[in-house]
């Protein structure tokens, strides 16, 4: 399936990334990973990557277990730096800036770049207070403002109206697929520019695996998406629903 | 056979019934001590009967003896012949010997006192016995003979009792009275009196020492010596009042003896009395020995300032420790570095843990109370010198000080507890742009909650339990008042104060009478307990509602 245009890198030990189906010169780019190293201690677990991730479009990539396809995720969001001994060289731009500068900062690029993790992880408050938690960070108090975001963001992520009556109680009490669903309406609370999902339907059974697919689907026309997955079924469903999308194997 | 029995040990049998063993050996120690010091203790406060007992002495005369029987116990024959105290009646190998608490300390001495029961010839319940409870000299028991008012006796015989009664509550009266001057409005004018001297020593210190300033003290000293003058007049009064009533009564030897109601608690009948009327008695005892302040050097009336200053200083010493020891945790745990150093630091705060309670007691005395409270003394109230104010034992450096040693129980309770929480919830806050700060804030110490009260909860049974460093630090047999009242500011940290097992020791090993304050050790005992049970189901109910809270966690 390979053809002229792709370039092929070698991200430890396996996998490759493998443009298809797009012209990635005809679209905007998000993010610019150019020539990135990361290295665990003395382990180096990403090697010269370099790939661009268009904007309002959903990337997935996909390889097998230990290949560093999370390690990569967590770079774009700055995740990595909470790992003791990570080192990074090379660079990653978003909108042309470089995350890794010393002026970035931090909090605000993860404000910028959202992410929804393997497992779901719902803080254990209350659904509303869920959603609000990111507003709340960025100190928004007002009642009125926090209803209408947090409502808003419940349907983005289409669990609206299975919680509506129960806003007030622990998240702790949804189902698998609802927390997970919960959390990417958490993430798209604070309206990010990109959103990362780790293998976000790997806890799930299918029915809420295929859902949390139409949703990844709806969002993109709103969001640059990149997801993870180690599953070939899943990312070929992807592909089905997402025809435009890039992904690797 | 044999295989049989191997199959019995694989099977685990043996091992659930050993565990089994082990729980129901801790269930019965513990139920038994407090069962144990439960019966001594309560049984104390319940009217006892009073016998009068026939008894044949060494040298064959017959005495008659009045009392509670308080103790018994089986002896051998050849132990006491071997005492050489007196030659017992029968022939039986073993005898029993009762202990009586005959009271009336100040008539015959003792008063407490053996009988061979052998030699009791007879014993009876005389249903006009009368026991009488008195602030000086403990007990007394006898037949009450007249009531007397300014030594005319204004009834006699059998209209005597109900005579006696009603100008005895006209004496408790006058005595609330009197105490409410003296303690409260005396108290208040004394120390108001004392704040002027400091006043003024201040002024002269600060050389502020201006006529005026020295006139508008004098003035006010002037109006609270006058307030004084009126207070003590009326005291006078009340004491006169008090001073009219007594009663006469025939004591065991036969000799009318005569009592002023002013030295009178109660006088009850304890033969006459119904089961309700003792039941109602009893529960006046305790009432009173829960409510009410000590009396005869500990050994009689109530433990209230015990009780108070035992919840005041694990109170304040819970509110000391716990933002230190969690404080201490987060920054161990979140923010230092994990090497050699921190793995350094954190043993040597878990061997805190076993350093002998006493040790913080001489740390206590030379650091807090010497050196900050010297210092504080000669930084704040260089007035007061060279009487210390905070350079003394009191209330807040017995805090302070077993803040210091429950600190580790803290912090291992929140580091484990800050360590249980997945990261998952951390990485989540994060990933919504929060800070490291604002993680923990919002979410990983709210989340860590629980472990922190786990911590307080030990802490608080391990301090309020604490004696030792207490004697170095701060409480005294007596404190003359509570270390909370109604003189501004109010609440006194600098004061010293009564602890309930500080109490217990006193009472059992300092008391002038230790046979008659022995129920007492008892009861304070268990009231000790009781105060640390209700501190600990209190944190427990607290724990409780904010597991509730973020239960969450555990199972996702």
């Amino acid at each position: 399936m390979m053809n002229e245009q792709t370039k092929t890198h070698a991200i430890d030990p396996g996998l490759v990334v493998r443009r298809e189906a797009l012209d990635i010169s005809r679209e905007e780019i998000c993010l610019q990973v150019q020539d990135l190293d990361l290295y665990y201690g003395a382990t180096q677990a990403l090697k010269k990557i370099t790939m661009s991730i268009p904007r309002n479009r959903v990337t997935a990539y996909i390889g097998p277990s230990g290949c560093g396809k999370s390690t990569l995720l967590r770079c774009f969001n700055r995740m990595n730096d909470l790992v003791d001994g990570v080192r990074v060289e090379g660079s990653i731009r978003l909108d042309g800036e470089d995350i890794y500068a010393r002026s970035t900062n931090v909090a605000d690029l993860r404000r910028r770049v959202g992410m929804v993790f393997q497992k779901p992880n719902p803080f254990p408050k209350s659904i509303y207070e869920n959603v609000a938690y990111g507003l709340r960070l960025q100190g928004v108090t007002s009642r009125r403002t926090l209803d209408e975001v947090v409502e808003k963001s419940l349907r983005g992520a289409a669990l609206w109206d299975e919680v509506k009556d129960r806003m007030h109680e622990s998240a702790m009490g949804l189902s698998g697929g609802q927390q997970q669903r919960l959390v990417i309406a958490r993430a798209i609370a604070i309206e990010p520019e990109v959103i990362l999902l780790d293998e976000p339907a790997s806890a799930l059974d299918p029915i809420s695996t295929l859902k949390i697919e139409e949703l990844i689907y709806d969002l993109k026309s709103k969001y640059t998406i990149v997801i993870v997955t180690h599953n070939m079924q899943q990312a070929a469903r992807v592909r089905t629903i997402l025809p435009s999308c890039i992904w690797a194997s | 056979m044999k295989r049989n029995l191997g199959n019995w040990f694989k099977s685990g049998t043996p091992w659930v019934w050993l565990n089994a063993a082990a729980v129901s050996a801790s269930l019965i120690m513990v139920v038994g001590l407090l069962a144990l010091i439960a019966v001594r203790g309560l049984a104390h406060f319940w009217p006892a009967t009073v016998y009068e007992f026939e008894y044949l002495q060494t040298d064959g005369q017959h005495q008659r003896i009045i009392g509670e029987i308080s103790d018994s116990e089986i002896v051998t024959r050849a132990r006491i012949e071997a005492s050489g105290s007196a030659e017992v009646p029968g022939d039986t190998p073993e005898v029993e010997r009762l202990l009586i608490k005959t009271g009336n300390r100040d008539l015959v001495g003792l008063d407490f006192r053996w009988l061979l029961e052998p030699r009791v010839l007879e014993r009876s319940m005389p249903t006009d016995v009368m026991a009488v409870e008195r602030y000086e000299w403990g007990n007394f028991y006898g037949f009450l003979q007249r009531v007397k008012q300014e030594d005319q006796v204004v009834a006699e015989g059998e209209a005597a009792w109900q005579a006696l009664q009603d100008r005895l509550a006209r004496a408790t009266e006058l005595q609330h009275r009197i105490k409410d001057i003296e303690k409260g409005r005396i108290g208040s004018i004394n120390y108001a009196m004392e704040q002027l001297r400091l006043d003024r020593r201040r002024l002269e210190l600060e050389g502020r020492d201006t006529p005026e300033n020295l006139a508008a003290i004098e003035a006010e000293q002037a109006r609270l010596q006058a307030d004084y003058e009126v207070l003590q007049r009326e005291l006078g009064e009340l004491y006169q009042q008090l001073r009219r009533d007594s009663f006469t009564a025939t004591v065991m030897d036969g000799r009318e003896v005569e009592v002023p109601l002013a030295k009178v608690v109660r006088a009850y009948r304890p033969n006459a009395m119904s089961t309700v009327d003792k039941f109602g008695f009893y529960f006046a005892k305790l009432w009173e020995f829960v409510s009410d302040e000590p009396r005869e050097a500990n050994t009689e009336g109530g433990i209230f300032p015990a009780i108070f200053g035992t919840v005041m200083m694990v109170m304040l010493m819970s509110v000391v420790v716990t933002p230190f020891g969690v404080v201490a945790a987060v920054y161990l745990r979140e923010y230092a570095k994990q090497g050699p150093l921190t793995r350094t630091i954190r043993i040597a705060v878990n061997n805190l843990a076993g350093v002998p309670s006493i040790v913080y007691g001489v740390f206590g005395l030379g650091f807090f109370v010497y050196f900050l409270g010297g210092n504080i003394d000669d930084l704040f109230f260089p007035e007061a010198q060279p009487a210390p104010t905070f350079g003394t034992p009191g209330l807040f450096w017995a805090a302070l000080t077993l803040a210091l040693l429950t600190l580790p129980v803290v912090i291992v309770a929140t580091e484990e507890g800050l360590s249980r929480i997945p990261s998952a919830i951390r990485e989540g806050s994060l990933a919504l742009g929060a800070t490291k700060a604002e993680t923990l804030w919002r979410t990983v110490l709210p989340m860590a909650s629980p472990a922190m009260m786990t911590g307080l909860i030990l802490a608080v049974a391990r301090a309020a339990g604490e004696v030792a460093p207490l004697m170095l630090v701060g409480v005294v047999k007596l404190a003359p008042s509570l270390p909370v009242d109604g003189n501004p500011p109010f609440v006194h940290l600098e004061r010293k104060f009564m602890h309930l097992g500080f109490h217990i020791y006193d009472v059992g090993f300092q008391s002038p009478n230790v046979e008659a304050a022995r129920p007492l050790v008892y009861a304070t005992a268990l009231l000790l307990v009781l105060v640390i049970v209700v501190l600990n189901l209190a944190a427990i109910a607290i724990r409780n509602r904010l597991r509730e809270q973020f239960k969450s966690f555990d199972q996702g």
